[in-house]
């Protein structure tokens, strides 16, 4: 069983780099691509902590009985995937708009890079 | 055999997240992109969760990637346009906020866990782990389902709300404009 924390760094370590290349990138699809990152390792922490809602839920549930702690335990596990579920299609709706955009600078710019879109900018 | 895979897929995922950042051609980067979805999806199979990692391949590495890789063929991206890089202060700057980002949580992080692991190690012969059938998967499609289904409906439609729009926005926005001459009713 690999512990929970060692996840955790992973996922902070994909965070990490995941901001580098929004800061460093000036192609915008690139940036996008970044953005996706931070985005999946959001969802490894939340799914590492999903799995380990065993260990982290019992202290609060010392009275309860076994079976209805272990439905609860199951019910959070749950939540945890169903959140992660709910990430992934907001982050295809973000992908499909986000490149829709990009499409349509490229169209009136002929450039993809953000350098070049300052039209808003004051 | 865990954690030998565990450090197996992390290395492989940090490599090839590097590697998304700094190639300078589009295509390997999202190549590379799907390399780590296709490793964090190992790392959701070795976590339990073998519903989502069916879903990480086949709605990130299979549509959102192909996606990507769509529009990077459609605008025919040429890549010493993205050779000259007058910011080399901020190429330098962002890898050093990146860095203090991960230190920061890492700190926090390491805070924050070494409470849990002092609670946890405490519970670890309390009745709860005695009485826990095992034989009960609480990953399964089967739960998650449920769970997505009955306690979270209301989120679920308003999903699709969301992705309703999202498909009409792209289409708005990706359309090609008439000239303005000839702006008929269409619409």
């Amino acid at each position: 069983m690999v512990p929970l924390g060692y996840y955790v760094v992973l996922s902070a370590i994909l965070f990490s780099i995941g901001i580098w290349g929004v800061l460093k990138s000036r192609n915008a699809i690139v940036v996008f691509m970044s953005i996706e990152l931070m985005l999946n390792a959001v969802n490894l922490s939340l799914i590492a902590f999903s799995s380990n809602m065993r260990q982290i839920l019992s202290r609060f549930l010392q009275g309860v009985s076994p079976s209805e702690a272990m439905d609860m335990i199951g019910s959070a596990m749950a939540s945890g995937q169903v959140l992660v579920f709910l990430v992934m299609t907001v982050a295809a709706a973000e992908a499909a708009v986000g490149l829709a955009i990009i499409i349509s600078i490229h169209r009136s710019k002929d450039s993809v890079n953000v350098d070049d879109v300052n039209i808003m900018k004051w | 055999m865990n954690q030998v895979l565990f450090f197996i897929l992390a290395i492989i995922s940090i490599g090839a997240a590097i590697m998304v950042v700094s190639t300078r051609n589009p295509v390997s980067s999202a190549m590379f992109l799907v390399l780590v979805m296709c490793s964090l999806a190992g790392l959701f199979v070795l976590l339990g969760a073998i519903f989502l990692a069916a879903l990480q391949i086949i709605v990130y590495a299979g549509a959102i990637m192909v996606l990507f890789l769509f529009v990077i063929m459609l605008l025919n991206l040429r890549r010493d346009e993205y050779g000259r890089d007058p910011h080399v202060v901020q190429k330098y700057l962002g890898l050093a906020l990146g860095a203090v980002i991960l230190c920061q949580s890492v700190v926090i992080l390491g805070w924050a866990m070494k409470d849990y692991s002092a609670t946890a190690l405490s519970i670890q012969n309390g009745d709860l782990s005695g009485a826990s059938p095992d034989t009960v998967d609480y990953n399964s499609a089967h739960r998650v389902a449920h769970t997505l289904f009955t306690k979270y409906s209301y989120p679920f439609e308003v999903t699709s709300i969301l992705l309703l729009a999202a498909i009409i926005g792209a289409v708005v926005l990706a359309r090609k404009k008439s000239p303005p001459g000839q702006e008929d009713g269409e619409d």
